[in-house]
């Protein structure tokens, strides 16, 4: 930059140790540090479950107290989905997106690391409530007025809403930085309709991130001022109606279920063809079924609200718009089908997990139609059915294809394979536990067992299912920890995976394992889908080969620098949240929430001040004059 | 990185689109803030009409202020136009003239939404106590005009409207002070703009800064019509 001449401090330069992660821009290193923390929320959530599966084991216990129960029950519920299954996909998004189509980083990389650092921030505060006066215990949706001072006086509530607003400013960060990287930063050739699935409905779950986040914000915004300034969005005694937050939360939450779901058939989509050895059976079909999906997620949101009297003709049409969504959804598992059919299969871990996904999520979507008529929703509103859909939908959706998107990358994120038969062990205990704990629920559920209930009387005949169940999820826990020996096993002494293991077809693997720096050294040309197994069996040039950056490499390529900004504004969200959730007991609140809001605002400036480039590096800057 | 880029900025790279990374992620931002700003604007047109007291919108508003305060701030529009034509002509001097007029619109505007605030918080009731018969009163009139003494010529109480209040209050003090907020932020991106130009940090090369800037300004006035038009005009004349 020319004359500009205003004091900022340098760029760090940290090649390693731990200011290098700290500082970090790279998308792959961002990647990385989202799927480690997130798995250690995912064991957290697990954790909360086991308890509570151990409090139901038999009728009338009393392991934990009613309210610690509720506070489980909600942590569970926001931990997986807000901490768990959202940061998983966005590993893979950090860590895929570019390489799949063929970048460097993505479009803005402090505003990467800057989500992940607010992501962090907002899960300890949601965390630090069991420390801090007890954790939010009106379950994951929080429906008003059971949130309000009145009915709820302690802080726990506030260190929800605060926690969920720091997090959604996180994952808009995120949603517009994939936005702009898929639309602007692809590789010569790749068109939309030749971009890789995974990007496809990584590209759509960024534009509902986007979209769906700013009305819960809105949402929460409201009854934090309830809570702490008296305002009166949800004070029934003022003429507030409670169905005011069941919209504006179903409205950002049914979309919400789709941000989990669709990245997880991306990662099915580009697991089923390279382990079938056929390409994705209409390509088009299935990236138009992801759209629709999109789009029509945003027409059933009422399908949660069957029970509050909306009305018939509300309830009609929400139950017409629910059960249409279901058709783009079996089309897509229809392809999936098609794509195996006649297909030479080889059924390695990421397969496994995948065909697992289609099974579990053909079940879970069944159960969804079933909701989808309103008569019948009456019947099963707030039992144990809805959670058994709900599990299905998540965990035989969501996480067996975030299983089998994490055995699939494994070694292009590592550079080491996983064991196979340990790989086979994991799946094959954790989709037959997971049927175990999670299909008697269907069962407690038509026996009216209501959901997030504490303990339940003897005689009411669930003793059984409840038994089964419980010993289904204690099975479920051994399966993830194979999985955890089995990565420590890879991370120690895997065998080298090479740049292309599974004879995959995108463009991550036609780079070495794990990939340098700068990814590419030539950034590819792409020529039709499958570029890389365009290459490898027609011989269509795309790209130089595997893993063949001998030489000095990565010179004169432009890489963007580490920057402190990022994790700077985000601890000043942190402070900021803290003195706010304060700001009602104490003036020291209100001051470290002022003070929190000017570190995150100073940060903001620094960071559009910070020099493009240091002259450090060597690298210099491309300017056109 | 690949050679050639788009001439006029500095900082343009390749792209799929032959769009700035920045103007694509301002576009996606806007469309993400039209998300917030609708479900405000929705809880404001749910809560309409259900406050169980007052004061109510026709009772506080006064429309001609506000319509003075509306056109200070299409005015702005107008002269953060001007600042960027007169940038990408090249004339910075011009260009430092308009985007500090733009500022001091916005924080007119500002000003008047602060008055406007004290105001409302400041609301007296007044009742006239020889003509108490002839008057067309609300509740709380009738029940100030009951307290209408021997030789009492007026009564005057005050009825503050604060966010704690009523729904009115609540979703009012909310709506516009976000709106308020976003030109705060606004303000301080035009004044940065402005005085970066004094160190040769805005230049013809660079005026995707400033188009950015105007993207997001022109936004937030956009917001504010519908504001005026949902909570101001339709409160006061509902039957129009």
């Amino acid at each position: 930059m020319t004359a500009l001449s205003i004091p900022v401090p340098r760029r760090p330069v940290h090649p390693t140790g731990v200011w290098s992660w700290i500082t970090t821009v790279d998308h792959k290193r961002i990647g990385i540090l989202y799927g480690v923390t997130a798995f250690l929320m995912f064991v957290t959530g697990g954790i909360e479950a086991l308890i509570m599966r151990a409090q139901l084991l038999q009728p009338e216990q009393d392991l934990v107290s009613p309210e610690v129960y509720n506070q489980l029950f909600t942590m569970h519920g926001t931990t997986m989905i807000f901490l768990a299954i959202m940061p998983l996909g966005a590993a893979f998004f950090n860590f895929m997106i570019p390489l799949q189509i063929g970048a460097r980083d993505v479009a803005f990389p402090r505003l990467n690391a800057f989500s992940y650092w607010v992501f962090l921030a907002g899960a300890m505060i949601l965390n630090f409530s069991w420390f801090l006066g007890g954790a939010p215990n009106a379950g994951w949706f929080a429906y008003a007025p059971i949130t309000s001072t009145v009915f709820n006086p302690g802080h726990g509530i506030d260190y929800w809403v605060l926690s969920l607003l720091v997090l959604g400013i996180g994952s808009v960060a995120a949603g517009f930085n994939f936005v702009v990287t898929i639309i602007n930063m692809r590789a010569p050739g790749m068109s939309l309709m030749r971009m890789p699935l995974f990007t496809w409905m990584t590209l759509l779950t960024s534009l509902l991130l986007i979209l769906a986040f700013p009305v819960i914000t809105v949402a929460l915004i409201e009854l934090l001022l309830d809570r702490l300034f008296g305002a009166n969005f949800f004070n029934v005694a003022a003429g507030a109606t409670p169905l005011l937050w069941q919209h504006l939360f179903w409205v950002f939450g049914h979309p919400e279920v789709y941000i989990l779901i669709l990245p997880a058939m991306g990662i099915v989509s580009e697991v089923i063809p390279t382990f079938s050895k056929k390409p994705l059976f209409g390509y088009p079909v299935v990236v138009l079924s992801g759209v629709i999906i999109g789009f029509m997620g945003w027409m059933v949101w009422s399908h949660h609200m069957f029970t509050v009297g909306l009305g018939p003709v509300a309830n009609s049409v929400f139950a017409l718009t629910t059960m249409a969504i279901a058709v783009p959804t079996g089309v897509k598992i229809f392809n999936w089908i098609a794509t195996m059919w006649k297909g030479s299969i080889d059924f390695k871990s990421p397969m496994l997990f995948a065909v697992g996904f289609v099974w579990l999520f053909i079940i879970g979507g069944l159960s969804g139609v079933m909701h989808s008529s309103a008569s019948s929703d009456a019947q099963q509103q707030d039992t144990y059915f809805v959670v058994a859909h709900i599990h299905y939908v998540l965990f035989g959706g969501s996480l067996m294809a975030i299983f089998s998107g994490i055995y699939y990358w494994w070694p292009k994120m590592t550079g080491r394979l996983m064991n196979e038969t340990l790989g086979k062990i994991n799946f094959w205990l954790m989709f037959i536990s997971m049927n175990i704990a999670f299909f008697p629920m269907h069962f407690l559920g038509l026996n009216g067992m209501p959901r997030r209930i504490y303990t339940y009387d003897g005689s009411m005949g669930w003793d059984l299912w409840n038994a089964v169940s419980t010993a289904g999820a204690f099975a479920l826990a051994l399966s993830v920890v194979v999985f955890i020996v089995n990565a420590l096993r890879s991370v120690r002494s895997g065998e080298i995976a090479g740049a292309d293991p599974w004879d995959a077809r995108t463009l991550e693997w036609s780079i070495s394992s794990p990939p340098p720096e700068y990814n590419f050294e030539q950034i590819p040309t792409v020529h039709g889908r499958d570029p890389f197994w365009a290459q490898k069996r027609e011989g269509v040039p795309t790209v130089p080969v595997a893993g063949g950056s001998g030489e000095e490499g990565g010179h004169g390529i432009h890489l963007p620098q580490p920057s402190y900004w990022p994790i700077v504004a985000a601890v000043g969200l942190f402070i900021g949240s803290y003195g706010l959730l304060y700001s009602p007991v104490s003036n020291f609140g209100l001051a470290a929430a002022a003070f929190g809001g000017a570190v995150t605002m100073i940060s903001v400036y620094a960071w559009s001040f910070e020099p493009v480039n240091d002259p450090v590096t060597g690298t210099e800057e491309h300017t056109q004059h | 990185m690949v050679e050639a880029t788009a001439p006029h900025h500095a900082e343009a790279e390749t792209t799929s689109t032959g769009l700035s990374h920045r103007k694509l992620v301002m576009w996606a931002f806007l469309g993400s803030d039209c998300m917030f700003f609708g479900s405000l604007i929705a809880t404001y047109l749910i809560y309409q009409g259900k406050s169980k007291v007052g004061p109510f919108p026709e009772e506080v508003f006064s429309i001609p202020v506000t319509s003075v305060s509306t056109f200070v701030l299409l005015m702005s529009s107008m002269s953060m136009v001007l600042a960027y034509a007169a940038l990408t002509r090249g004339n910075v001097k011009s260009f430092r003239v308009w985007i500090f007029s733009t500022a001091i619109l916005g924080m007119t505007f500002l000003a008047f939404q602060v008055f406007e605030f004290r105001d409302f918080a400041n609301h007296e009731v007044e009742i006239d106590c020889t003509s108490v018969e002839t008057a067309n009163l609300t509740p709380l009139e009738q029940k100030l005009a009951a307290k209408c003494g021997e030789g009492d010529l007026k009564i005057v109480e005050q009825h503050g409207l604060t966010p704690r209040t009523n729904l009115f209050g609540t979703t009012f003090f909310t709506l516009t002070g976000f709106h308020g907020f976003h030109v705060t932020l606004g303000v301080i991106w035009l004044l940065s703009l402005g005085f970066l130009s004094f160190k040769g940090g805005v230049r013809p090369e660079t005026n995707l800064d400033v188009d950015l800037a105007a993207l997001y300004w022109h936004f937030v006035d956009v917001v504010w019509i519908i504001i005026f038009t949902v909570v101001y005009l339709y409160g006061v004349f509902p039957g129009i």
